[in-house]
């Protein structure tokens, strides 16, 4: 009788502990999300606006309308890819956050390939050319902040947001000198892919593949980092630097390696910017999908499968940002206020987990 | 090159040396005191851009641009004291919070400086010294603003302080050793609270110089990651804030590098030469910093170190 009772209650106290974690995951985000609205809205009420018409116009332009969801899930791809440059290096206890930097090399090197190919490659073979580009360069952008952190112990928040400004000097470099059309007057671009070479949408929607493209790498490193050994080792590394090197881990290999598969998700973001938005590269590639990537991946708490819904939601945002601008005459930066507020809470909310009895399990005490 | 040109462009250098250092001059001696106090500040980056946009609305509307350049200070301080504030609270890193207060802090700056646009505020004037010169080019390249002149006695006032005063040595330890301050009766929260919010200070000060010298006005694409590059500068100068003082001029001349010799009317390459400073603060961090030794004059509490 004994034995049944010592077998089955750790099975279900087991299962409520890992439910009411679980919950404190989802509630503590959402908390914090709920205060940066009341303080958002305090701030615009100071400023004389309507946090109601705020509100409402946010929700229609991203989420109300069949026409605004394609918007935002335009802007929530990049965004998944984005994060995930991120995520990927914050298992192994990196924070990485020039992915804008990886996003542009990675556009830039799609964009840059294809120029001698437009002329005669077909359509598959060019993509195909400038989706591998595009991904090494990205990743050799963010395997230099791996090395330089791996080999010289260089803080790698400070080196890749260096990274970030020379690529966009290297972007700016080639597309107003020896790469720009001289076919186009207005904005200093690189060559157009053509029309008949870009990415096409998915059927019956505006939007182009990238969405699918990029849950179907959130979902692919989901399982990499939770489920195979290289993940285990990488989380190991990220857990104790120390005790992973006294295991033998190879910490170097698993530091580049991490490095350079974030950095290619954030160089393929740049290709589906420039094979399906924008058909060449110029200064509209420097969007800020990047940097926004860093509050989708923390808000996320850098699991990959989180990184999907949440893109989605930041991607919304941004898409309501123009309809918000026009209707409330507020500045396109109205956005960018309302995510270093989220931002800056949910980071204040790491400290109050574990604070709330609900979240913990009384047994855990005896 | 002939030998006119050559000594046109090492003229603008050293004009440019000392117009693009002075911000990188503030930021850095702010981020040396915070990192001092065993905190890394990341978020200087939003605080010189918010006070370079604060310090031109107020320059703009008092017409006093040295109010505008204390009221970018003031605003610093606010900045400095958030992040203080809540890196002091259990389990809060204080690299994501510099992250999350330089993307609001530029955000905000953004937002209420988009009127600021296209107004003309007063701008601080600059103090010649090339009287004795007939040249002009000379006369114009020893128009020196007089917050250079201030950061440089901050500079040798703080290397001073570190050194010898009470308050230098409470900062020092509170760095080196949280245990041995705490043993100390320091209260090790309150110092690096203030230290961080004078920090502050100093980069909404430096901020300020953007807009209201040189370049000289406000505008979104004001400052390109100066307050990031003050922080690998700080590694560089080893904590030391006389070393603070020639690693700016050493990043200004890397960053005059490209108008100079735009100057002479070599412009190709520009954007290449625009890239120099961060190409160098990178080259910089990868000579200094090595992974198998600490660093001398590292405090020895510092995340980025440890």
């Amino acid at each position: 009788m004994a034995d049944i009772t010592d077998t089955a209650a750790p099975v279900t106290s087991d299962t409520v502990a890992r439910l009411k974690r679980s919950a404190e995951f989802v509630v503590m985000p959402a908390a914090a999300l709920l205060l940066s609205a009341i303080l958002f809205s305090i701030f615009l009420l100071i400023l004389g606006k309507s946090p109601v018409q705020f509100f409402e116009l946010l929700w229609r332009g991203g989420f109300g309308t069949w026409f605004s969801w394609q918007n935002t899930f335009i802007r929530a791809s990049p965004l998944m890819l984005t994060a995930l440059c991120v995520a990927i290096p914050a298992r192994l206890g990196m924070v990485v956050i020039g992915g804008e930097g990886a996003l542009t090399m990675g556009g830039f090197a799609a964009a840059a390939i294809a120029i001698p190919m437009i002329s005669w490659a077909p359509t598959f073979l060019l993509l195909g050319v400038m989706v591998i580009a595009s991904a090494i360069a990205g990743g050799i952008w963010m395997g230099i902040v791996g090395a330089v952190r791996h080999y010289r112990g260089v803080n790698e928040t400070i080196s890749s947001l260096l990274l970030f400004y020379i690529a966009v000097s290297i972007l700016n470099f080639f597309v107003e000198g020896a790469l720009r059309d001289p076919s186009d007057p207005n904005k200093p671009s690189t060559m157009p892919i053509g029309k008949e070479n870009m990415i096409g949408n998915i059927p019956g929607t505006d939007v182009h593949w990238g969405l699918i493209f990029g849950i179907l790498l959130c979902i692919v490193l989901y399982f990499v980092m939770n489920r195979t050994t290289f993940g285990f080792a990488a989380r190991i590394t990220g857990g104790n630097l120390r005790a992973a090197q006294a295991q033998g881990l190879p910490v170097g290999k698993l530091i580049l390696i991490s490095c350079a598969i974030a950095g290619a998700a954030a160089g393929l973001a740049g290709f589906f910017e420039i094979a399906a938005i924008h058909g060449k590269a110029n200064a509209s590639l420097v969007a800020g999908y990047g940097f926004t990537g860093i509050l989708v991946s923390f808000l996320a708490r850098h699991n990959p499968l989180v990184i999907i819904p949440v893109a989605i939601f930041l991607g919304g945002i941004a898409a309501s940002g123009g309809l918000i601008q026009r209707r409330m005459d507020l500045p396109d930066a109205t956005v960018l206020v309302l995510q270093g507020l989220i931002f800056v809470i949910l980071l204040v909310s790491e400290t109050l987990y574990g604070r709330f009895a609900i979240f913990r399990l009384k047994e855990a005490t005896s | 090159m002939d030998d006119g040109s050559l000594a046109t462009v090492l003229l603008a250098m050293f004009a440019g040396a000392i117009r693009v250092s002075t911000p990188f001059l503030f930021v850095s001696l702010g981020e040396c005191l915070t990192e001092k106090s065993g905190r890394i500040n990341l978020g200087l980056e939003g605080t010189l851009v918010f006070g370079a946009m604060s310090g031109y609305a107020l320059s703009f509307h008092t017409g006093s641009p040295w109010i505008g350049v204390l009221g970018a200070g003031v605003v610093g301080v606010l900045f400095g004291a958030i992040h203080g504030y809540l890196c002091k609270l259990p389990k809060v890193n204080d690299i994501a919070i510099g992250i999350a207060l330089m993307l609001f802090g530029t955000g905000a700056a953004f937002f209420f400086g988009k009127a600021y646009i296209q107004p003309q505020a007063a701008r601080l004037p600059s103090i010649s010294f090339g009287g004795w010169s007939d040249d002009s080019a000379v006369q114009q390249a020893l128009e020196i603003n007089p917050l250079f002149i201030i950061g440089f006695f901050l500079a040798v006032a703080m290397w001073w302080a570190f050194k010898n005063t009470r308050w230098g040595l409470i900062v020092r330890t509170t760095g080196d050793s949280t245990a041995a301050a705490v043993a100390l009766g320091i209260n090790v929260d309150r110092v690096r609270l203030i230290a961080t919010s004078v920090g502050g200070f100093f980069a909404g000060v430096g901020g300020s110089f953007l807009s209201l010298s040189y370049p000289g006005s406000w505008s979104e694409g004001l400052s390109s990651g100066q307050g990031l590059m003050a922080v690998a500068l700080v590694i560089f100068a080893r904590w030391n804030p006389l070393a603070c003082f020639e690693a700016a001029i050493l990043f200004g001349a890397a960053g005059a590098l490209g108008p100079a010799l735009q100057s002479v009317g070599i412009s190709q390459g520009y954007h290449f030469f625009n890239a120099a400073p961060y190409i160098m603060t990178l080259g910089i961090l990868i000579v200094a910093v090595s992974p198998k030794r600490s660093l001398k004059g590292a405090p020895a509490e510092l995340s980025i170190t440890k």
